[in-house]
């Protein structure tokens, strides 16, 4: 069993929250009857195929549908031109109205010209899905192609060709805070000073579910409804009634399982749009199912970032002050909110005592697929500061677990204010970077290491070390509601304005309830997903359940506790204070006899006013909006990895996985374990075996699963765990979110353990992604290459 | 089987979870939309149409397929089994499902019938498979929650508890 670093589950009175509890989801999906947005059956539903440019930047000079309609089974084909001008207002909740003034770039489909590969030009709506992809392949569509902007230097070279005609040039955003005179002198100062560039490649979230949706116009009741793979139903509820013109109480959107989001669904993408759009055109409900292929050329992509970073150090290796530069490529129509400079910058100092510090960043537009928000979508900070760690404990000749050590925020030093002006108030990294050295044998391992060495072997080990800003709630994303019910029967509804998209949410929001009413889990049901039963709430993302979802139905679950004592200590004669609530049951404390249960408890609210207190109102509902106390609930973790690099084929096995963290107090071990064990396999995925590569002219390579590398249960090593669980003071239950934290702390863990391997040979690797063929490469550019250049120039003398 | 009006339709009659299924489809059919649209067997779910993710496994004669690589008229006169038709038929887990649950080897659970299915068929022909075996028998199934931690746990109770019930 892992180690944890605890607070006493008993000692808190919890009977669940703490344990490992098993999934209430889990009957339904291991039979195969859970009900996915592809297993929803409309009456009367038409299926609907997209169009889309084979090439990145183009104008649409013939766009002929006839083929398409005489084709059997199609029923209408839709164009940009019939589909754009039908949208009302495209701005989100999260960006808010004042986004209506300086839209970021969108349209439902493309209309004169073409500005990514994959972007859908048309709609073709039939009878089947088969009819509808036959009259795709019908549509004839001319296209004369433009140079493309692919990468982030094509989009800042001067004269380049810009990506959206209606803008001057291709920045997307910018920050360039004025000069720091400040900071200029530590640097100028300093014992050392260290600078390096770090590369992340282009990856993407690839949720096993693909997107979809089934949307219907009704024009007897004017509702569209709507069932969505989505992160959240609500967003999605008033996305649509902005872009149709209705009213919100006009579209209900049903959310039903979903099958992984990562944060590809948190925002309806174009495609999306267009289905409900069409519905109403054709007077039919419609349904779109995206294939893998559209998954992976439009579904949205991640993570393609350039970071330099220069440390100001003293003689010890102790950090003096920090600048970073980051540049993002944001494609051609990001998602709303997906540019995440401002995040990254802003969290860059992460677990160090770094005095001064200044960020300054660009994003930029290309003829690309548009980013979405992943896991982490700021992340990019930690995996250029954690190799830069690695980078300046060379310089130095310090170890890289040492040089951690000397510059790690510790417990003295709480409350920390950061350089950026954030304020930790409970984290631990100190605890996890030594709970995980520790795990992992890190002292041991280098005595190994140096064995292998001997021996001819390449062996490494790798540390990064991170703070999560989990629970994020500010802005649209503040607050999350939960209505808690007892029926008639005695039994416990939750009705959540979160729901899952994979989180587990049915069974910790039950676990939390439970222990609140003292009931068993057993009789508490939760209701998620349904705009038409749901309070509103942002959904899944930003780590956010852990702390707003649980903290919602806590705080309505409290209210319901009070609201039976008092209706009980009335009917029993009894002062409130001497009421027990256990086993569905309000009883006087050491008296279990003396007690009513929940059943008749509801008989009286529901059937008998007279019998309650004066002014307690009838019923057993309550209702809490939650906001934390603050817009951060810091979580932390330290990631440490052993691998082996093949000399010559460059391929890297992963040995060891430590991850120590800290997400406060645990509702379910294994929904806490089971998030990291899945952010950690992504991010190796990432480093290892992921790559959205385009080519120069913007085609983009990786179209299929025999393209686009997943791990697999041949590639992953076994996650070992360790819990540092200390209360978070922002939320009455404790708990810190830590959905994101596998896949920001794992790139570096990988990075700097493949690098610690080849430190010996003098190679080091700061572009991504490392495929043996990289890692080869450099290998033989720091070895065989170099004899083979010295051969060659002696040839030539 | 070719249907004499229609020729690009043909029939198709096979066992599917022991129920006796006939159909006139299209020849283009492929076995996991006859299994989802025509059967309204919706656990077998589509991953990638293109073989590699293992969402769609099912047993067709007891063998691991995917079978949206497969037409429907191919499974004619094959007995073909999906997730489904895993459990008792009064609801309870087998216990390879049961094994799912109990290690936490799913989350968002869209993979989860090809592991059941593929696992399924791998403790039938090897009941007491060393980790490597599993770690093989699985690479050819996606999962993007798990970091198939839960899963590789799951198969390895449901061995011990296979062999238990035989031994």
């Amino acid at each position: 069993m892992s180690p944890v670093q605890s607070v006493d589950a008993a000692a808190r009175g919890a009977r669940y929250v703490g344990q490992r509890v098993a999934r209430s989801e889990d009957a339904r999906m291991v039979t195969g009857h859970g009900t996915y947005v592809d297993d929803v059956v409309v009456p009367g539903v038409l299926h609907a195929a997209f169009v889309r440019s084979g090439v990145a930047s183009g104008i649409i000079t013939n766009l002929d549908v006839q083929a398409a309609l005489d084709t059997p089974g199609v029923v209408a084909v839709l164009s940009g031109a019939d589909l754009n001008k039908a949208v009302v207002e495209a701005w989100l909740d999260y960006e808010g109205p004042a986004a209506a003034a300086t839209p970021r770039p969108f349209r439902v489909l493309a209309e004169g010209d073409v500005r990514f590969a994959g972007e859908a030009i048309a709609l073709v709506v039939a009878d089947s899905r088969y009819a509808a992809e036959d009259g795709a392949e019908a549509v004839v569509v001319d296209i004369e192609t433009r140079p493309a902007v692919v990468s982030i230097a094509d989009a800042l070279e001067p004269g380049s060709p810009v990506v959206h005609p209606e803008r001057a040039d291709n920045i997307a955003g910018r920050i360039d805070p004025p000069e720091d005179p400040a900071l200029d002198a530590i640097f100028a100062g300093a014992a050392h000073v260290i600078t390096e560039t770090f590369v992340q490649h282009r990856y993407a979230c690839v949720p096993m579910e693909t997107r979809g949706i089934v949307a219907g116009w009704d024009p007897y009741r004017n509702q569209l409804s709507v069932h969505v793979s989505t992160q959240g139903p609500h967003g999605v509820r008033t996305q649509l009634a902005r872009i149709m013109g209705l009213g919100d109480h006009q579209v209900r959107v049903v959310m039903p399982d979903v099958g992984g989001g990562f944060g590809q669904k948190m925002f309806l993408l174009p495609e999306e749009i267009a289905v409900p759009l069409a519905a109403r055109i054709v007077g039919r409900p419609v349904k779109w199912i995206e294939d893998r292929r559209e998954n992976l050329i439009a579904g949205q992509h991640a993570r393609e970032d350039t970071v330099t970073v220069s440390f100001a150090v003293d003689a010890d290796g102790v950090i003096l002050g920090a600048r970073a530069d980051f540049s993002e490529n944001v494609g051609s129509f990001p998602a709303g909110g997906s540019s995440s400079i401002r995040f990254s910058s802003l969290v860059f100092p992460g677990p160090y005592r770094i005095p001064r510090y200044r960020a300054t960043a660009r994003a930029v537009y290309t003829n690309t697929n548009g980013r979405c928000s992943y896991r982490g979508p700021w992340m990019v900070e930690t995996v250029a500061r954690e190799q830069m760690m690695d980078r300046v404990a060379a310089e130095l000749g310090i170890d890289a677990l040492e040089i951690r050590r000397r510059n790690v925020i510790r417990g003295t030093d709480l409350p920390y204010t950061t350089a950026a002006g954030l304020v930790y108030d409970q984290v631990t990294v100190d605890a996890t970077l030594d709970q995980a050295a520790d795990i992992a044998g890190y002292d041991a391992f280098r005595a190994i290491q140096a064995a292998r060495r001997a021996e001819g072997r390449l062996v490494g080990i790798g540390v990064s070390l991170f703070t999560e800003p989990s629970g994020i709630a500010q802005g649209t994303l503040s607050t999350e509601a939960a209505t808690v019910r007892i029926g008639f029967n005695g039994l416990v509804e939750v009705v959540t304005s979160s729901a899952s998209h994979g989180q587990s949410l049915e069974t910790t929001i039950a676990q939390v309830v439970a222990d609140e009413l003292g009931v068993d889990i057993a009789d508490i049901s939760v209701t998620q997903g349904d705009t038409a039963s749901t309070p509103y709430g942002p959904g899944t993302g930003g780590s956010r359940s852990a702390v707003l979802s649980s903290g919602a139905a806590r705080e309505a679950a409290r209210s319901m506790r009070e609201k039976l004592v008092r209706i009980a200590a009335h009917r029993l004669e009894a002062a409130e204070e001497d009421l027990e609530v256990l086993d569905g049951r309000v009883s006087v404390a050491g008296t279990p006899s003396a007690g009513i249960g929940f059943a008749e408890l509801a008989r009286l609210a529901y059937t008998v006013p007279d019998a309650l207190p004066a002014g307690e109102e009838p019923g057993l509902q309550t209702h809490a909006r939650y906001r934390p106390s603050s817009p951060f609930t810091w979580s932390n973790a330290c990631h440490i990895c052993t691998c082996e690099v093949d000399p010559v084929t460059g391929k890297v096995t992963l040995d060891r996985y430590v991850v120590s963290e800290d997400c406060g107090v645990m509702i379910n071990p294994n929904v806490v374990e089971g998030q990291i064990a899945g952010g950690v396999v992504q991010g190796i995925g990432g480093v290892l075996y992921e790559h959205m590569a385009y080519d120069r002219d913007g085609n983009p390579l990786a179209t299929t699963f025999v393209d686009y590398l997943l791990p697999t249960t041949t590639e992953v090593p076994t996650i070992e765990y360790g819990h540092v669980e200390t209360p978070a003071p922002t939320n009455a239950g404790g708990h810190k979110g830590l959905g994101e934290g596998g896949a920001i702390g794992s790139p570096p863990a990988i990075i700097n353990a493949v690098n610690d391997a080849l430190s010996g040979l003098g190679v080091r690797i700061t572009v991504q992604p490392l495929t043996p063929e990289a890692v080869a490469d450099a290998i033989a550019a720091a070895t065989g290459a170099g004899q083979s250049q010295a051969q060659q120039s002696d040839e030539e003398g | 089987m070719l249907d004499g009006e229609n020729p690009s339709r043909v029939a198709v009659e096979c066992q599917v979870n022991g129920v006796a299924r006939s159909a006139t489809v299209q020849a283009r059919l492929t076995l996991a939309d006859f299994l989802r649209e025509v059967c309204g067997l919706t656990g077998t779910h589509l991953g990638c149409e293109h073989g590699a993710c293992g969402a769609c496994s099912v047993l067709l004669d007891g063998d691991v397929v995917r079978s949206c690589l497969m037409f429907a008229v191919q499974a004619n006169g094959r007995r073909v089994t999906t997730v489904e038709g895993m459990g008792g038929p009064d609801g309870a887990l087998s216990p390879v499902q049961e094994a799912f649950r109990s290690e936490h080897g799913l989350q968002c659970g869209f993979c989860t019938p090809g592991f059941v299915v593929t696992v399924t068929a791998l403790l039938k022909d090897n009941p007491d498979p060393s980790e490597t075996d599993i770690r093989e028998a699985l690479s050819g199934n996606l999962c993007r929650c798990t970091g198939y931690q839960g899963i590789l746990k799951a198969v390895a109770v449901a061995a011990r508890a296979g062999r238990g019930a035989v031994e």
